[in-house]
């Protein structure tokens, strides 16, 4: 008989779920969200056998209660949607532990199917395992596999199929001593007296997660029938306060002890024999001496960071450069098809420029991936949170917000878009915001020429000192910001650092491969789209309004003036010419003069526009930063890419689009502008540093969390800009500066 | 035999648990990972400073902060 079904895959992060997900499904796979939370939700097909299965790869969890966003969407996927098997995959070198998860699929009574993964290492270590035993304890069967090489995943798929075609299992009855129990008999008459929520759940279990306090079953219950749980709640709070008076502990922690204790108890009867002391060090043990001692580790990590670090941005330079020359090239294709006017506007700088700008990431996001897949699956990435931690926790970050920042600019030159897709490693929930919002704050490479205009044109002198000043304002405002964000809007109590150190182990190919290539898909696909859009509205912005006719015939009629004082000669010169012919002096006199009446009408015209009109608007209150309309536009701009803040500065300040290719002719007209001193350039830099991030960034942003904080970001990042910049200027200016 | 908390056991210092003493989600979330009464732990190693703490127990490894390792009390064997 051929059967079409759903099977999900659950287990404990690290015990080998992805591996064997990849294994099953092959190249056949698919990645989404759940609905509201940025939890992957893979899922891919399996056929044997003429049995097309459905597999639908969970999140990895310890455990079934409604702890973290991981467990409820685990928890939820298989009440809900209720797959014909769940697969548990278990870490045969850590069975003990993987086991308690297996406990808790079986007290919820869904068919459960166990894969005994790792079988090799656990030999490798003196540990043999009676999978036979295991199976008629746990009444299920297990199935010894290696995901990594495939080794009995036939066998399992077989064995799934059984379980499929066989009829369901009574749900796992664990004793939980007799107060509990009593407990548990009274809520159960209750329960199934009135059919509460019993559609979902096995009414025990309905019990055992009241003692529990299971937040997410208590609010269920008071809103199916508040009745009902007013009385459970009652008991409940009886069974746990007579607990907490004689035996001093917690009705919870009784059943978590109970469960340790069925596991330990079938582990006895001859389920797993072990050679060695289980609590010996192995190889990977060993490692750690080395990579994590006091001296040596950090070190060795300050080594490997700056080598991630290298790899994602000196390596994706090659594909980055074919990129932005492919659209150069189009660009200029367009160019010289299309004629002059809105249309070749809009599809140069509105589309080109912001297609370009989407997938110019691509190669950067799918190195950095790359990199960062490297360090998880090898397990490395967990040492690193281990060693920062201390100093992450004193800003109310996780050891792990440290790669995000890294990413981001942390070593100047980076790049906040893969930088706030690394906060993905953080599974602590608040820390992972307040890391998102502050990452930008690092210097990433689209900043650096914007530095580097300033710098050089007001701090000559010391180039490399200032860069490394400007790096370390970043980390000092981004660690202090986080503070202050998680004092504020993301408050509460750290998440817990109980965190597994894995062992380390090979990443396989394939797995790299997987996971690099989903995770760059999903950003062209999902962000591309919208940051097109934003894309146009923003060069709409810049050109709209356009100049009146009557203005814009006065600039033709300059140049018409230009025209008819040059000799004619001159001016056949000038139009017979193509690019790089060397020209006469008078015909580059010419052609000088004519860029120069256009860059004046462009900075007029840019004036005109909205973007203008925004930046003039604003300056009575930008005056207390110290800045001029010309630079408000500048800073509007910077929102498509900090980049085009130069380029912006240029055309406002009326420099020909030859000039501004050339930094250092803005540098010396930024010096001689009356309104520029030292102190201007300071400020701009701070805010610089610290307001909105470009827009790629905030789409980013709002894609990992909810447009609520892609918002947010760009509200609070250019308040604190420019409360810092004005704090500066002030501060300067009553200095005397 | 002395019981301490896990913040004051020297690196390679082995014991059993004796009592965890925290309800809520970071008691919930200590049991899940194994860390309830009579599990055997062994101290793996701190961090370059001191803070977190790698634990050794039912033969993997586990971190913790010494603030979360505050609330573990554990029977030094020997």
């Amino acid at each position: 008989m051929t059967m079409d079904f759903c099977i999900a895959l659950g287990g404990n992060p690290n015990a080998g779920k992805t591996t064997l997900f990849n294994a099953l499904t092959g190249s056949r796979q698919h990645v989404g969200n759940y609905p509201g939370v940025t939890v992957d939700r893979k899922e891919g097909r399996y056929v044997q056998n003429g049995h097309d299965m459905h597999i639908v790869d969970l999140p990895g969890t310890y455990s079934l209660t409604a702890y973290s966003v991981e467990e409820v969407v685990a928890r939820d996927f298989l009440v809900n949607e209720r797959p014909r098997v769940t697969i548990n995959i278990v870490d045969a070198s850590s069975l003990e532990r993987n086991l308690y998860l297996t406990i808790q699929f079986l007290e919820l009574g869904i068919p459960t199917c166990v894969a005994l993964n790792m079988i090799d290492v656990a030999r490798g270590r003196g540990i043999e395992i009676d999978d036979k035993k295991l199976s008629r304890l746990l009444g299920v069967p297990v199935v010894p596999i290696v995901a990594r090489s495939g080794f009995g995943t036939k066998a399992l798929m077989n064995a799934v199929a059984t379980v499929a075609e066989t009829p369901h299992l009574q749900p796992l009855r664990v004793s939980y001593g007799p107060d509990l129990e009593t407990a548990i008999l009274e809520m159960e008459k209750i329960i199934t007296g009135k059919s509460f929520l019993t559609g979902f759940y096995p009414s025990r279990w309905i019990a055992v997660k009241y003692l529990e306090n299971d937040e997410q079953i208590l609010e269920k219950g008071r809103g199916t029938d508040p009745q009902i749980a007013d009385q459970l709640e009652a008991i409940t709070r009886k069974v746990g306060a007579h607990i907490e008076e004689t035996l001093e502990t917690y009705p919870e922690a009784m059943i978590a002890d109970q469960r340790y204790g069925i596991i330990s108890s079938m582990l006895k009867q001859g389920v797993i024999k072990e050679r060695h002391d289980r609590n010996r060090l192995f190889l990977s043990d060993h490692i750690d001496k080395i990579l994590v001692n006091r001296f040596a580790g950090p070190i060795i990590m300050l080594l490997v960071l700056m080598g991630l670090y290298h790899f994602v941005f000196t390596y994706s330079e090659v594909p980055v450069a074919w990129c932005a020359r492919t659209f150069e090239w189009l660009s200029d294709k367009v160019s010289t098809t299309l004629p002059d006017g809105m249309l070749k506007s809009l599809v140069i700088s509105g589309v080109i420029d912001g297609v370009g700008g989407v997938l110019g990431f691509v190669p950067l996001i799918m190195f950095m991936f790359f990199g960062i897949a490297v360090l998880e699956d090898s397990g490395y990435l967990a040492r690193v949170a281990f060693m920062l931690d201390r100093v992450f926790q004193i800003f109310g970050l996780h050891g792990s917000s440290v790669m995000a920042y890294i990413v981001s600019g942390g070593i100047a030159g980076g790049c906040a878009v893969p930088g706030v897709m690394a906060t993905r490693t953080l599974r602590s929930p608040k820390e992972r915001i307040a890391t998102l919002l502050t990452a930008p704050f690092m210097n990433c490479g689209a900043k650096l020429p914007v530095f580097a205009l300033l710098i050089a044109a007001f701090f000559p002198h010391s180039r490399a000192w200032m860069m490394f000043i400007l790096t370390l304002i970043s980390w000092m405002g981004a660690l202090l910001a986080a503070k202050f964000l998680r004092m504020t809007v993301v408050k509460g109590a750290s998440t817990p650092f109980v965190m597994e150190l894995p062992p380390y182990r090979l990443p396989t190919f394939r797995g790299l491969m997987i996971h690099t290539w989903e995770r760059t898909w999903q950003y062209a696909k999902k962000a591309g789209t919208i940051i097109l859009c934003i894309s146009v509205l923003l060069w709409a912005g810049m050109t709209f309004p356009r100049l009146p006719d009557a203005q814009v015939e006065n600039y033709a009629s300059q140049r018409r003036g230009i025209l008819l004082t040059t000799a004619s000669l001159v001016v056949e010169e000038l139009e017979k010419a193509s690019g790089s012919q060397h020209l006469s002096a008078a015909a580059a006199e010419l052609k000088d003069d004519l860029l120069a009446v256009d860059a004046r009408q462009a900075a007029v015209a840019l004036r005109h526009s909205l973007a203008g009109r925004v930046g003039t608007g604003i300056e009575s209150v930008t005056r207390w930063a110290g800045f001029d309309w010309r630079t408000n536009i500048a800073l509007l701009g910077g929102f498509a890419a900090k980049e085009v803040i130069v380029s912006t500065l240029g055309t406002a300040y009326s420099l020909s689009s030859v000039d501004t290719e050339a930094t250092d002719s803005l540098a010396v007209k930024l010096v001689a502008e009356p309104g520029w001193r030292v102190l201007t350039a300071w400020s701009l830099l701070v805010f610089i540093m610290f307001y909105a991030p470009c827009f790629v960034t905030v789409v980013c942003i709002s894609r990992e969390s909810s447009w609520k904080w892609g918002v947010f970001s760009m509200v609070f990042n250019t308040s604190l800009a420019f409360f810092l910049a004005v704090m500066v200027y002030q501060t300067g200016v009553a200095l005397g500066y | 035999m002395a019981t301490v908390n896990i913040r004051n056991m020297q690196v390679n210092q082995e014991g059993t648990i004796a009592s965890v003493k925290v309800g809520g989600e970071l008691g919930r979330r200590l049991r899940d990972m194994g860390l309830v009464p009579g599990t055997a732990i062994k101290i793996q190693g701190r961090a370059p400073l001191y803070d977190p703490v790698a634990l050794r127990l039912k033969g993997f490894t586990l971190t913790l902060r010494n603030n979360e390792a505050d609330l573990i009390d554990v029977e030094i064997n020997g």
